[in-house]
């Protein structure tokens, strides 16, 4: 079961690396008001189904792909809605 | 009861300090022992763990992300839940961070830059193993060098963190945008603790500088002890 995983900067957490993407973008003339860099993680989970690899995500999410004090996560699994 | 110092220097992949930490550890006294990442279990009579400065891992994920998965740290934290005292020097903090025995975590650093000179480290807490050789308010010269070093806690977690007395050591200077300047802190209990600067590359005035002699002396003090729960001297 394919998933990918998506991890943001949470929302008001300075994001050092996104300000200097803006700053580059800027300079190259394009007109970027803000830029913040993430992380994408694709998977193959071992699961028998859809739902099971999602709680199976979310669990790896929660213990090691993104750390909850600055990051957030998003959920894809492949042929479910997220 | 005063024992033999035995410390527990762990080394994983891509550590780069550990040999330091050793070699100052020695230097002040204390019997250290390198161990692997890949063990199970800490020497006998392990009276201290430091998680030494490096890039464990190659930094893959999150600084200290990976290290936190190592056979090894479950026996660090059999022994810090057993009150063993615990320091991480600069990845080694980063690791105890991630793997959620130290609060907090350790960002890019606000400049982005790679910050590697002499800072000044003011020591809010002298009640500490491994401060307490220090004055209160006392400036150290420390070295520093990391690109993802600035501490940051949300407000109410730094809240409570000021009102425990967890802030342990703090930047004189502008370092590398550390929310409250913050370099160092400690757990609830005190007997793990973390910090970015290098007291292992500042044990000899030969070196610039000899102010981490007191950190670590305090270390292999609190080491010889046995400074454990329910076995404090």
């Amino acid at each position: 079961m394919r998933a990918t995983v998506f991890v943001r900067p949470k929302a008001g957490i300075l994001d050092p690396e996104g300000e200097a993407v803006r700053g580059s973008l800027r300079a190259l003339g394009f007109g970027v008001g803000g830029a913040r860099v993430g992380r994408l993680v694709d998977l193959e989970v071992e699961a028998p189904n859809a739902e099971e690899a999602r709680a199976q995500v979310e669990q790896m999410c929660r213990q090691l792909l993104a750390n909850p004090l600055i990051e957030s996560f998003e959920i894809e699994i492949e042929g479910q809605a997220a | 009861m005063i024992r033999e110092a035995r410390v527990a220097v762990v080394v994983f992949p891509g550590s780069n300090d550990d040999r330091d930490a050793a070699w100052a550890l020695r230097a002040l006294g204390a019997d250290a022992r390198l161990v692997w990442h890949a063990e199970h279990e800490l020497p006998p009579d392990t009276g201290a763990v430091v998680l030494p400065g490096g890039f464990s891992y190659g930094d893959y994920l999150r600084c200290g992300a990976i290290a936190r998965s190592a056979a090894i740290m479950r026996a660090v934290g059999e022994f810090a839940a057993a009150g063993g005292l615990v320091l991480g020097i600069c990845n080694g903090f980063q690791i105890l961070c991630e793997a959620g025995l130290l609060p907090g975590v350790l960002r890019r650093n606000r400049d982005l830059e790679f910050v590697c000179r002499d800072v000044a480290i003011r020591v809010e807490r002298a009640d500490t193993l491994l401060t307490r050789r220090c004055e209160p308010g006392q400036v150290l010269t420390l070295p520093v060098k990391h690109g993802e070093g600035s501490w940051y806690a949300n407000a109410e977690l730094y809240a409570e963190l000021e009102h425990e007395g967890q802030l342990v050591l703090r930047y004189a200077e502008d370092c590398n945008g550390s929310v409250g300047d913050v370099a160092g802190v400690r757990d609830r209990a005190g007997n793990v603790l973390g910090l970015m600067p290098h007291p292992e590359h500042a044990v000899d005035p030969l070196l610039g500088s000899g102010d981490g002699a007191l950190l670590l002396a305090a270390l292999v003090d609190a080491a010889s002890e046995g400074v454990l729960a329910g076995a404090q001297p």
